[in-house]
């Protein structure tokens, strides 16, 4: 009886050992390869679009400051979800606080990766699954303009996420599941929609916001751009799939420039913020975001 | 100190006396302050109807339907709002009303994007009789000062 106690006790060891492996293995952080940015100059001018496009300033400007031309991204903005609260860090060039010491490449893999320099896991507040899809010309132009911003001495705070959410490696499992390298709309589309497209689904992340979450807080592809309860907890967020958002391409290009709904009403709330990013871009990249908007599978 | 400048600040000292003034009796003052100014907010939606119509293509670009449109806008964001925002006509306190607390106790801030509206007003006044590009151009600083306003100091839906 014994003999078949400990027998069994190695074997659930064992096994335990094999588990944990395997799950070390599966949970390992995916770099970006050196060959990405191989030959490749980033240009602050384009960059400028592409972080407006990506919309960082309105993560990283620290809370209540006012809206400035060139953002201090000294962080500090708290975001809440049921997994803990996670708090934006600071993304200026700083030496000691920011990324001043970090290698143009390392940045471009944090934020196409969700790897840091160091190799842990970034938590998904942080929308690399979208970033991914990004060009990395686009992700180098955008690091040089993020370069030419103000810079703060602030230090970034830790979040406050406690376990078992607190174990970073966990997140690499979590991208296993949920990330994904395609497109979510797929097969032919127009120019114009190929660009929306790219906009909506690589830069603008407008899906981590209008795509419900299931209960490991990983997108329902399914229910792409179809509405979702509001973080804060109040309200909803809503559907822009052509179920249930019926305004013409002008209006929705028109509401990306100024905020201003077609019965002129204004956009208040979280959708100012991204206005103000949005107002940033060539017309036809606004034009481009409403051609998509109007072929993504509707959604009731 | 500006015209405008002075006639705000003056709305924000005379806020308290303006709801002493009102505690009185008679009509509800908090009930008729808050209906007087979702009405000039209908007000700024009407003119602005006009020229996002234009800006749309909606409706025929026409110079001194637009010009008239931006320059109501003037007017009304030149008026005198000193008995529009009493104490205890805010969200939660008072119904009807998605003024939220804040903005009785960030007056400065309230003051600077009256400003920036009224400015955002003036440039579409200048725009909106050169031709319809410039209108265009000029909805977006239009649009973008309700929104700002409306992001800080007005409840979600």
């Amino acid at each position: 009886m014994r003999a078949v106690i400990r027998g069994l006790t190695r074997f659930v060891i064992v096994l335990g050992l094999i588990g944990a492996a395997v799950a070390w293995f599966l949970s390992a952080p995916e770099r970006l390869p050196a060959a990405a940015l191989a030959g490749l100059t980033g240009d602050a001018t384009r960059g400028a679009t592409v972080f407006a496009a990506a919309g960082c300033a309105s993560c990283h400007t620290a809370p209540e400051s006012a809206a400035t031309e060139a953002p201090v991204l000294s962080g500090g903005k708290r975001f809440v979800s049921e997994f803990g609260t996670f708090i934006a860090p600071n993304i200026t060039n700083d030496q000691s606080q920011g990324v001043g010491g970090w290698t143009d490449a390392q940045i471009v893999e944090a934020v196409m990766r969700g790897v840091s320099p160091r190799g842990a896991h970034y938590y998904p507040a942080l929308p690399y699954d979208a970033y991914a899809k990004a060009e990395p010309q686009d992700m180098l132009d955008m690091v040089v303009y993020l370069r030419s911003l103000p810079t703060s001495d602030i230090a970034s705070q830790p979040h406050e996420v406690g376990f078992p959410f607190s174990i970073r490696r966990a997140v690499g499992l979590w991208k296993l599941l949920f990330n994904s390298d395609d497109w979510v709309v797929a097969g032919d589309l127009t120019p114009e929609q190929t660009r929306g497209r790219y906009l909506v689904e690589a830069l603008g992340h407008c899906g981590e916001c209008h795509t419900p979450r299931n209960a490991l807080g990983g997108l329902v592809r399914a229910n792409w751009l179809g509405g979702a309860p509001s973080p804060s907890g109040e309200g909803r967020i809503p559907n822009i799939t052509p179920g249930g958002l019926t305004w013409s391409e002008a209006e929705i290009a028109q509401y990306l420039f100024s905020g201003l709904t077609p019965d002129f009403d204004s956009a208040g709330g979280v959708m100012a913020a991204v206005v103000r990013n949005t107002a940033q871009l060539p017309e036809t990249d606004r034009a481009a975001i409403a051609a998509y908007l109007k072929v993504v599978p509707t959604r009731e | 100190m500006t015209r405008l400048r002075s006639f705000v600040l003056i709305t924000a000292a005379s806020a308290v006396v303006a709801s002493l003034a009102v505690a009185q009796g008679g009509p509800d003052p908090i009930a008729g302050a808050i209906k007087a100014r979702q009405a000039h907010m209908q007000l700024y939606q009407h003119n602005i109807a006009v020229l996002g119509g234009m800006a749309q293509g909606n409706t025929e670009y026409n110079a001194d339907a637009a010009v008239a449109a931006a320059g109501n806008l003037v007017a009304l964001s030149s008026l005198n709002q000193m008995t529009y925002w009493p104490a205890g006509s805010e969200a939660g306190v008072a119904e009807g009303t998605r003024a939220l607390p804040a903005l009785w106790t960030s007056m400065d801030d309230v003051i600077a994007k009256a400003m920036a509206f009224n400015a955002a007003a003036l440039a579409m006044q200048a725009a909106a009789g050169t031709d319809l590009a410039a209108l265009q151009g000029a909805m977006g600083a239009l649009g973008g000062a309700c929104g700002s306003c409306h992001e800080s100091y007005r409840q979600p839906n």
